[in-house]
């Protein structure tokens, strides 16, 4: 065992009747970092979440978390980890304070301490205010605070975050991420699910999911680096025959549309992929694009997902 | 203004989803079959069979007699002969016996005299169906086989306990205790588990280091308090506006009470396990209602119902606490002498609570 890895899973697979919704997956987490889970919706993030907290039973493979063999050990593991779930799933019905007293007493926390921690937590997660609150009447960035401050309340080394933003106003998420990352200064591992790009890059290492599968693995910006396709942009690129001309060619795998401006990720094996689109856009005689607005631009995390999980996205709703 | 064509796909919508509601098919067919069977075929005012025994201090031909002719009336079951009245007493306090037929030495003698009754019927009188079944039978003929009966004579004498003014609020007040533990208690643990499902409750619990026992335990202690509260009140209500006294021991009410709590609210566990709403533990919570309150006896005399109906309620809880209820408060017993009762329902209440342990897993899948 690899004393800096919390988690590592070999060859873990998870069916639903016919549905293979995790298929043969490795996975290593190193200690004290960010690591998301990029992927779509059905891609396998909550499933393969739900399998390395002791929830489900796997089909196949194998599982060690902190050290402990999965599912035999998921009892002894649940002390030692923190699950904050995609619904929110505190009581609605009970205040800010009685949901976190209630998780101190589930976690069996010192009653000498239990007073002082939750204190602390409630300081920390800005709930102070809200300690009377029901939290049914929390707004969702403030049920997130209570979420986290939940999973985090008896200090687990690991916490498992079930895409814990989504639904959640942009302040509300920088404010997470910072005290995401705040609990990694105090040792503890994070892994998190997300469907959203911007925080995908913020991970220390990133999986992109896809139908239950890894399509890659990296350090974000390194991944962004090594993008295996050139990124080519078109100013003025909002005529529908240029698109659907353009979604034929060849060398193009996927394009999609921002505002006015038409962005195609081309193969690598193209050497200069800005003439091969000038090239395929020749024979057009009701388009007229000027020389310099075809230009070669920076890839993004988005057109690494395009690429890793080559999908056939060639038109995207805009976003 | 109504569109038909909207109303049409509200109905059709409605049917759809009817469609896939396996327990309200079930209710929309069960209940009425239940309710049938129940009332129709297991409920018989016309009782029967009551659970007898015999004091014949006579042991004359005539007195054989009687209690043939007794027994052809199929309103009482002989269960035996006993040498003492004391034993009568005994048999009756403890539920075993409705009625005890006392034949004196003297019964012959007695048939000639219209001054008084030839024999004595010592009745269960906490129950007004069984002593007017009883009643009945003063009025019975007696085909004496060549001697002569004076018209005028009474063959038996009524002598009716525990219940002297014949109030059945007497019989009422004690039994309502099972009746409304069992509407209440069922369904507080019914619904417990699956609204922690349904809220999205649940997937943090079971992350939790709590284990399946001490969430089902930590489940069922505050009902338990509930449930002797509702006793307390309904003993007092009892005592105050009806005037019912608790003749045994208080400590044995809340005994039995205890272990009947229990039972219901293991059972209601259980549900909870199966439901995948908390409208499904609804469902279900009435089919076991239904028949509770139908075929406990707490409505019927139990000995009145076929055989095929005892086998069913003697699995429900409430049957052995009608039982336990009545003998302790009504008649005094002990609960020495109503363990059977209290072991049934310990059983009931730990098989219910293994099987919904063994339900409950702390898994998704």
């Amino acid at each position: 065992m690899n004393s800096t890895a919390a988690i590592k899973c070999h060859g873990l697979t998870r069916r639903f009747g016919d549905l293979v919704a995790v298929d043969h997956l490795d996975l290593t987490v190193p200690k004290q970092s960010i690591y998301g889970f990029l992927g779509p919706n059905g891609s396998g993030k909550s499933t393969t979440m739900r399998m390395l907290c002791g929830l489900l039973l796997p089909s196949a493979g194998e599982i060690e978390v902190l050290g402990l063999k999965l599912p035999e050990a998921s009892e002894a593991l649940k002390q030692r980890i923190g699950y904050m779930t995609q619904k929110f799933s505190l009581y609605d019905d009970l205040t800010v304070q009685e949901n976190l007293r209630f998780m101190a007493q589930a976690y069996a926390l010192p009653t000498n301490t239990q007073k002082s921690r939750i204190a602390e937590t409630l300081a920390a997660y800005q709930l102070d205010e809200l300690r009377h609150q029901l939290a049914g009447t929390l707004s969702g960035g403030q049920k997130q605070r209570l979420a986290l401050a939940a999973a985090t309340l008896h200090q687990p080394q690991l916490l498992f975050l079930d895409e814990p933003t989504s639904g959640v106003d942009p302040q509300s998420r920088r404010d997470l991420w910072e005290a995401l990352f705040n609990l990694v200064d105090d040792g503890v591992t994070v892994l998190l699910s997300t469907h959203y790009m911007d925080e995908a890059e913020r991970c220390h290492q990133l999986a992109i999911l896809d139908h239950g599968r890894k399509a890659a693995e990296g350090v974000p910006a390194e991944m962004i680096a090594n993008l295996d396709a050139w990124v080519v942009k078109i100013d003025n690129g909002s005529i529908p025959a240029l698109k659907q001309h353009l979604a034929q060619a060849k060398e193009v795998i996927s394009l999609s549309q921002m505002g006015g401006q038409l962005r195609l990720l081309v193969k690598k094996n193209i050497a200069d992929p800005v003439t091969y689109v000038q090239q395929q856009l020749a024979g057009l005689s009701e388009i007229e694009i000027a020389q310099h607005a075809i230009s070669l631009t920076e890839p993004t995390l988005e057109d690494v997902f395009v690429v890793a999980t080559q999908k056939p996205r060639k038109m995207d709703a805009p976003k | 203004m109504m569109s038909l064509r909207r109303l049409l796909a509200v109905f059709r919508k409605e049917v759809w989803q009817l469609k896939r509601d396996r327990l309200t098919i079930a209710m929309i067919f069960g209940i009425p079959i239940i309710q049938i069977l129940l009332f129709g075929y297991a409920i018989n005012t016309d009782i029967r069979a009551i659970p007898t025994v015999v004091l014949n201090q006579s042991h004359s031909q005539l007195s054989r007699d009687l209690l043939s002719d007794l027994q052809a009336s199929q309103v009482i079951k002989l269960k035996g002969n006993v040498h003492h009245v004391e034993e009568i007493e005994t048999l009756l306090r403890q539920g075993k016996i409705s009625i005890g037929i006392v034949i004196p030495p003297d019964f012959e003698r007695r048939l000639q005299d219209s001054s008084r009754a030839a024999a004595q019927l010592l009745v269960d009188g906490s129950d007004p169906i069984i002593l007017g079944a009883a009643k009945q039978l003063t009025a019975m003929p007696f085909h004496l086989n060549s001697q002569s009966v004076p018209p005028q004579n009474r063959l038996f004498e009524v002598r009716h306990f525990y219940n002297p003014e014949k109030r059945s609020a007497m019989n009422t007040i004690p039994g309502l205790i099972g009746v409304i533990l069992t509407m209440t208690m069922v369904i507080f643990t019914a619904i417990s588990l699956v609204r922690e499902r349904e809220r999205g409750n649940l997937e943090l619990l079971i992350n939790t280091p709590i284990t399946s026992n001490e969430l089902m335990l930590g489940k069922m202690l505050p009902y338990i308090a509930i449930g002797f509260f509702q006793v307390t009140l309904i003993m007092l209500l009892g005592l105050v506006i009806f005037d019912v006294p608790v003749r045994g021991q208080l400590v044995d009410v809340y005994i039995a009470a205890l272990v009947f709590i229990a039972a219901n609210l293991t059972l209601g566990l259980l549900f909870s396990t199966l439901a995948k709403s908390q409208l499904q533990a609804l469902q279900m919570t009435i089919f076991i209602m239904l028949p509770s309150i139908l075929l406990s006896g707490f409505m019927f005399p139990f000995d009145g119902m076929p055989e095929a109906a005892q086998w069913i309620a003697e699995i429900l809880p409430l049957t052995h606490f009608e039982r336990l209820i009545r003998g302790i408060i009504l008649r005094g017993a002990d609960l020495s002498e109503l363990w059977p009762e209290l072991l049934a329902l310990i059983a009931f209440a730990s098989v219910t609570m293994l099987l919904a342990l063994k339900r409950f897993r702390k898994r998704l899948d």
